[in-house]
């Protein structure tokens, strides 16, 4: 089965920053995959990579088999043009560290843009979707409120929604609840197990939240200057790592928390 | 006597009285050139802008080129090209018309910059959702970004419109009748300048301070969060 997707030698740098170094990763369809590890060990840039927000230097990205960052023209593969990007954009959905809700849009109206504007889908029938996904994630009575209005936890609800409304089919977290005050990382947590346990949904998770990951991830996979230098099941992985530099950072984790 | 009106010499009151008609005559004129040099200046200013995020360098390079002449050449230089220049070239304009594009070139120059540090001022984090969202660039601009620089631009552009009122006497040198260069008339035919001079003081004055109340008061009105979309 080929995974849904698939990083394969890539490399990214930023100046003379390598990011990613031939990276390799696979996740297929339906799993549920935590990274973790130090910031700067590139796993945010795994996600912002699949979100095409960063481009690659070398490698190729494949969602469902078919290239990202590239196409066939002429059966050469080129760089990828905005109308590819587009096409292949649809398949993913991010959820942000800093939430970026339109603060100038109603909650709704968040939901709705998009389903309306690039999927074409009639207002009535993308409103009646939100309130559907608006119920999921507790937000039903917040509808025609705007973001300024909503505590932290309150905005990463609606922006799991807002990405939901696309109907990707992988969706990424962006260390979801470290913006977060303690006590409203909950509620979003709880929301993101909902997800994992009632959709057919392909999630990647950057997070350093152990028990989320203990009670959702298939695999977690631990970075380490632009490489996966461990990756497991979560109960194998939380409680005998094998990596020194594995135990050191859950050692640290374990120290915040 | 002028614009078919007299003074009155009589006392300082009746003149200063007799010739406050005949200064709003040159209050017109200026507000005129305001308004429509305004207009121009807004208008240019947003191509400008445009065009220079233009990635072709073919097209970003010149313009930021004219920009930059534009904004280091003092205005009467350009003022004086336009009007005595140009008809070398076979391009001869009213003094009025080459006044205000004047002014309304020069001013381009400043709001391409408003327009810009505007757009540049909405958080890169509202592109990427934009683009997470597939958004397309258009709908990004009229939806998302556009409605959140508009608060952060309308303020900036609201001072520069008094800086162009206040700027409008330079249009005297190319023989506008605006309120300055009336005054001077004034000036020139009794000998008495300083009741002239002083009452356009005050009109000045009096325009600038109501503009920068309207100001004021259309900050405290503007959304901070951007001008919202239901």
């Amino acid at each position: 089965m080929t995974p849904l997707v698939r990083f394969e030698n890539v490399t990214k740098r930023f100046g003379d920053l390598v990011v990613l170094d031939r990276f390799d990763f696979d996740v297929h369809a339906s799993e549920k995959v935590v990274l973790m590890g130090p910031s700067g060990s590139g796993k945010s840039t795994v996600l912002r990579i699949l979100m095409t927000l960063e481009d690659i230097q070398d490698g190729v990205v494949c969602i469902d088999g078919e290239p990202l960052w590239h196409e066939r023209r002429d059966g050469r593969l080129v760089p990828a043009g905005e109308a590819h990007l587009r096409r292949m954009r649809e398949h993913v959905g991010m959820v942000f560290q800093h939430f970026n809700l339109f603060p100038n849009m109603t909650v709704l109206r968040n939901i709705t843009e998009a389903p309306v504007h690039v999927l074409g889908i009639p207002r009535a029938d993308a409103v009646a979707r939100a309130e559907e996904l608006l119920q999921m994630v507790g937000m039903t009575d917040k509808r025609d409120s705007y973001p300024a209005q909503l505590s932290g936890g309150q905005k990463q609800r609606v922006a799991i929604a807002r990405a939901m409304a696309m109907r990707p089919r992988v969706l990424m977290f962006d260390e979801p609840t470290s913006a977060l005050d303690p006590e409203m990382v909950g509620g979003v947590l709880q929301v993101m197990e909902q997800l994992a346990e009632e959709h057919d949904l392909t999630m990647i998770v950057v997070t350093h939240e152990m028990g989320f990951a203990r009670d959702v991830a298939d695999r977690v996979c631990f970075f380490d200057r632009g490489r996966v230098i461990e990756q497991s099941s979560p109960e194998e992985i939380f409680s005998r790592p094998r990596e020194e530099r594995t135990r050191e950072f859950l050692r640290s984790v374990l120290k915040e928390a | 006597m002028l614009f078919g009106l007299h003074w009155n010499l009589s006392s300082n009151w009746a003149f200063a009285a007799s010739i406050v008609p005949i200064l709003l005559h040159g209050l017109v004129v200026t507000v005129e050139a305001t308004v429509l040099g305004f207009l121009l200046a807004l208008t240019l200013g947003l191509l400008l802008a445009l065009l220079r995020t233009v990635p072709l360098k073919i097209i970003a390079w010149p313009v930021a080129f004219v920009i930059e002449f534009v904004r280091d050449t003092p205005l009467l230089v350009q003022l004086y090209f336009l009007y005595f220049v140009l008809p070398d070239f076979g391009i001869t304009m009213p003094a009025f018309l080459t006044g205000t594009i004047a002014l309304g070139v020069q001013y381009s120059a400043y709001t391409s910059e408003v327009y810009r540090a505007g757009l540049e001022a909405v958080p890169r984090g509202q592109w990427e959702a934009a683009r997470a969202l597939n958004l397309t660039t258009l709908r990004t601009y009229r939806d998302v970004i556009v409605p959140q620089a508009i608060p952060r631009i309308v303020p900036a552009m609201a001072n520069y419109l008094i800086s162009i009122m206040k700027d409008t006497p330079i249009l005297s040198a190319v023989t506008v009748m605006e309120m300055l260069n009336v005054a001077k008339i004034i000036g020139d035919r009794t000998f008495r300048y300083m009741i002239p001079l002083t009452i356009v003081g005050i009109l000045f004055l009096i325009f600038t301070l109501l503009s920068s109340m309207a100001v004021r008061y259309l900050e405290s009105r503007l959304p901070r969060q951007g001008i919202p979309l239901k």
